[in-house]
């Protein structure tokens, strides 16, 4: 069965995991711009890394049959200073008429901190001026549930259309508080944080299948690239249809992606 | 829909490693020497919180303990990661 990988970070993977994504059915690959690992020296890191992002990812993810889309944005992790963070965002619009540019993300908050905030904000406005989606990415552990928090209220604050909103690393105590809203949520598979395969659709089962998607956030840590498959694997073992699963895996990611001009199959 | 003797026959032998797994991590917390800190306190309260879960589902009640619930943004951060339990004792 097809399906669409909504959140990967292909920049830190390798070719075989193209080749297996691409077995496992994979048919696009749309990667956040994030942090590396370690933070970037200079904002002209940043413009490199969004040069591999809009150009050379593109044609390598099409080596194995695979579209590969984009959002842009500097990472939270790299928002404290928001000085540095400003001059990286003025980067950006050069970018965002590459063909394969969806929106801006991942954007959002780490620590939960005022200059997060802030950053998090000015992002949100340049997304409006140029009428793009947004993917969020919600903080880690302890973190998470404080930052769904201040995101929602930000967004709010800022009058953004919700369904044009992906906030994403959801798991059952931030699940209700996006969808309630009327944000999109995103549930990110992984082996020891976020969500097990098992909690994904427990969470889908509880909360039903409309504007949801789940992802394996793939990077350069303990993570999956086949994570979006195997939990294909794991809705069949509980007696889900191949429609819901589709649903999940193709459709949904479809229809959201869709409200951005660059995105088609 | 899956019945709960699928759902058993889907989960018990999982559910029944990672539960040994949760008493042989306290057993060796036991026996070892030296302090715990905040997060063995954050994790006792989750084990108490998945047995009593109040309204909520017990996954949601074992992440509320793990939470900050904290409202306002904070000053500066001093780190970057998160450690998986909110550390009430600095937070005050």
């Amino acid at each position: 069965m097809s399906y669409i990988e909504p959140h990967a970070h292909m920049v830190s993977r390798t070719t075989d995991d193209y080749q297996a994504m691409a077995i496992a059915g994979c048919e696009a690959i749309c990667e956040p711009a994030f942090w590396a690992g370690f933070d970037r020296s200079s904002a002209q890191g940043f413009h490199d890394y969004y040069r591999q992002l809009t150009d050379y990812e593109p044609k390598r993810a099409a080596k194995f049959g695979i579209k590969h889309f984009c959002w842009l944005c500097i990472n939270p992790k790299e928002a404290e200073d928001s000085g540095f963070a400003r001059e990286v965002m003025a980067i950006i619009p050069e970018f965002l008429d590459q063909p394969t540019v969806l929106g801006i993300g991942e954007i959002g908050l780490n620590k939960n901190t005022v200059s997060e905030l802030t950053i998090f904000e000015e992002h949100v406005a340049i997304a409006q001026q140029h009428d793009l989606p947004i993917l969020i990415h919600t903080p880690h552990l302890e973190d998470k549930l404080k930052g769904t928090r201040l995101i929602i209220d930000a967004l709010k604050n800022a009058q953004v259309d919700p369904s044009k909103v992906i906030i994403d690393h959801v798991e059952e105590h931030t699940a209700g508080l996006v969808l309630d809203q009327g944000f999109w949520a995103g549930m990110t598979l992984y082996p020891e944080s976020k969500c097990t395969l098992p909690r994904a659709v427990d969470i889908l089962e509880n909360f039903g299948m409309e504007n949801i998607w789940m992802n394996s956030a793939c990077d350069w840590g303990i993570s999956d690239p086949l994570a979006v498959a195997k939990c294909m694997q794991e809705m069949k073992k509980r007696q889900h249809s191949r429609e819901t699963i589709h649903k999940v895996v193709y459709d949904n990611p479809v229809k959201f992606l869709s409200q951005s001009p660059n995105f088609s199959l | 829909m899956p019945s709960k003797q699928d759902i058993l026959d889907l989960y018990f032998m999982d559910a029944r490693c990672k539960l040994i797994d949760i008493a042989a991590f306290l057993d060796r917390m036991d026996r070892f020497d030296g302090e715990p800190d905040y997060r063995f306190d954050g994790f006792h309260e989750a084990l108490a919180a998945m047995l009593e879960p109040g309204e909520q589902s017990r996954a949601q009640a074992v992440l509320n303990t793990l939470s900050d619930q904290s409202k306002e943004p904070i000053p500066k951060a001093i780190i970057q990661g998160a450690f998986g339990a909110p550390n009430k004792k600095a937070a005050n």
